[in-house]
């Protein structure tokens, strides 16, 4: 981690009608950090976080995105970013290396790297065997790591991860994170949501938003001690607990 | 005699070659939280659906209150109440028509049952008239229980309903379950992918690709593990894993959130050893402490 910044948002604000959904946010983010955003369901994590992939625009407001801002220049926003869902992730009839080709080919890398780099990536993941598998009949653990290892694969600066980890067995929830730690040890800003609260546990810095507002934004521990919980759950529930909305 | 009773089910797809369901039996007595819990992919959703008659099993028997899943599908259906993972009320009705919907499909009415939903429904009531497609999510899911609740069930089959749900929800729609269990001896059947909810039943299964890992109630599992584990932190949090791991003695490390859990040789490590080991590393603020284990750490240790 380092003090260059990579999301810079400031008054960031999306409405719908009469209500808004995220309210004035305003945060930075450094390069290499991995920044847990969480917050109750209806909070207005979705909603921020698909303006800051360039998916929505403001309302009010704007951020800064790998160099980017997400109000008029969203689409170089989503070329320098990596992005996965718990839901979309990977082409089940497509076979593993079919859909790292793919990605490449969206991403406009050079083919020749994209070969060398599916080489390298499935030795690093022990996947070499199942190069030619389809993505359908793998376990669903290996399909998280996988899509994790393509939501980087044209190395972006960023990567948004959207409750990566729900539904996945304890072993390879673990796993899951030491992936990520390998990432931001290369550079990679890790932004990740999560309803985990072991998994916020480590993160470098975690906001915590309520009623479309971040009500809370510093180091785990900061956060237990300046509200007085054993655990980032108790900094959760306190914070939370009062939410006035439900998604 | 057991409420539920199921004996060597198995559930296949792709012509045999997915065993989605590998010979399970199990007893749900009446009154209790049963929990299956679990990954994506285990199994769960599975027994769920030929518990509540929907597919059927390639093999083996399951009973409710003396009903066959197979024979008695139609009794059984009138019987039970079933909230699937997916949100499946009629969304272009409004909350009230909804709610009256399944009281009339089932032969009763709101009134007649109303006791049973009544702390539930008054949370939804200032919406009774909007469509039940623009609810919000946590209305939707208390609706789907109210409309699951509304013909005064035998059982209740919960299949997922806390996934994707914030830790403070989630603890609310538990205190509706416990409270449904304690006012009304409602059998409950409830699957998760979260651990931590283990300790709300009152027996659970932990399960794993078709098979159960084990069935006790949380603290019999517990009681059952038999490494020595130990909570440990440092002032690098992240370097200590990977030093915990090149230590000899121990014999798993794993991030449990603030502190690591750690499994040992208690021949080969004692605290004190680890500690100076792990001091003449450089680190600092060393806490190790022998804890009880988690639900979580059962089902790593089961899995492995």
């Amino acid at each position: 981690m380092d003090n260059h910044v990579v999301i810079k948002a400031e008054g960031l604000t999306k409405k719908f009608g009469d209500f808004t959904a995220t309210d004035h946010i305003s945060f930075e983010v450094h390069r290499g950090e991995i920044f847990g955003f969480l917050g109750a369901n209806g909070a207005g994590k979705t909603t921020a976080m698909r303006m800051l992939c360039g998916l929505s625009r403001p309302s009010e407001g704007n951020a800064i995105v790998a160099g980017f801002d997400v109000k008029d220049h969203y689409e170089d926003v989503k070329r320098h970013i990596g992005y996965m869902s718990q839901k979309f992730s990977l082409y089940d009839d497509l076979t593993v290396e079919e859909n790292l080709k793919l990605f490449g080919g969206i991403y406009g890398m050079p083919r020749k790297k994209v070969a060398e780099m599916i080489t390298a990536l499935l030795k690093d993941l022990g996947f070499e065997s199942e190069r030619k598998t389809m993505v359908r009949s793998l376990p669903l653990g290996w399909k998280q790591k996988l899509a994790f290892s393509l939501s980087i694969f044209h190395e972006p600066q960023i990567v948004f991860l959207d409750e990566p980890t729900g539904g996945v067995d304890p072993v390879t929830r673990r796993q899951f994170w030491e992936l990520i730690y390998k990432a931001a040890d290369r550079g990679i800003t890790v932004f990740v949501t999560t309803h985990y609260m072991d998994e916020a546990e480590y993160c470098d810095r975690v906001s915590i938003m309520v009623d479309g507002k971040i009500r809370a934004l510093d180091t785990p521990d900061n956060l237990k001690k300046q509200f007085g919980g054993e655990s980032m759950y108790d900094v959760f529930y306190a914070l939370a607990r009062g939410a006035k909305r439900g998604d | 005699m057991s409420i539920i009773s199921v004996k060597d089910l198995v559930k296949t797809y792709n012509k045999g070659r997915t065993k989605a369901v590998d010979n399970l039996s199990f007893d749900v007595e009446r009154g209790e939280i049963f929990g299956l819990i679990g990954p994506d992919g285990a199994g769960k959703t599975s027994i769920f659906r030929m518990l509540t008659t929907l597919i059927l099993a390639d093999s083996g028997t399951a009973t409710i209150d003396g009903m066959d899943v197979v024979k008695d599908f139609k009794k059984i259906r009138q019987h039970i109440g079933y909230m699937p993972g997916q949100f499946s009320l009629y969304q272009d009705m409004t909350v009230e028509e909804n709610l009256a919907f399944f009281a009339t499909v089932f032969n009763t009415t709101i009134e007649e049952n109303y006791h049973l939903v009544k702390d539930i429904y008054e949370q939804i009531k200032p919406f009774k008239d909007r469509r039940s497609g623009k609810l919000s999510g946590g209305m939707k899911q208390k609706l789907a229980l109210c409309c699951a609740l509304i013909h005064a069930p035998l059982v209740l089959f919960l299949d997922e309903p806390t996934t994707g749900v914030d830790p403070v929800s989630r603890k609310e729609f538990w205190e509706m379950l416990q409270k449904l269990k304690h006012d009304f001896k409602l059998t409950i059947i409830v699957s998760t992918p979260y651990m931590d909810e283990a300790v709300q039943c009152d027996r659970i299964a932990l399960i794993q690709n078709g098979r159960f890992l084990t069935i006790d109630s949380p603290d019999g599992i517990i009681d059952k593990y038999r490494e020595t584990l130990w909570a440990i932190r440092s002032n690098q949090m992240h370097r200590l894993l990977n030093d915990l791991r090149q230590t000899p003695g121990v014999l798993t490390a794993s991030g449990f959130g603030e502190t690591h859990h750690v499994t040992v040789d208690p021949s080969v490590l004692t605290q004190e050893s680890l500690k100076n080991s792990l001091a003449a590393l450089g680190h600092t603020e060393i806490e190790v402490t022998a804890i009880r284990p988690t639900i979580e750490d059962c089902f790593m240790d089961l899995q492995s």
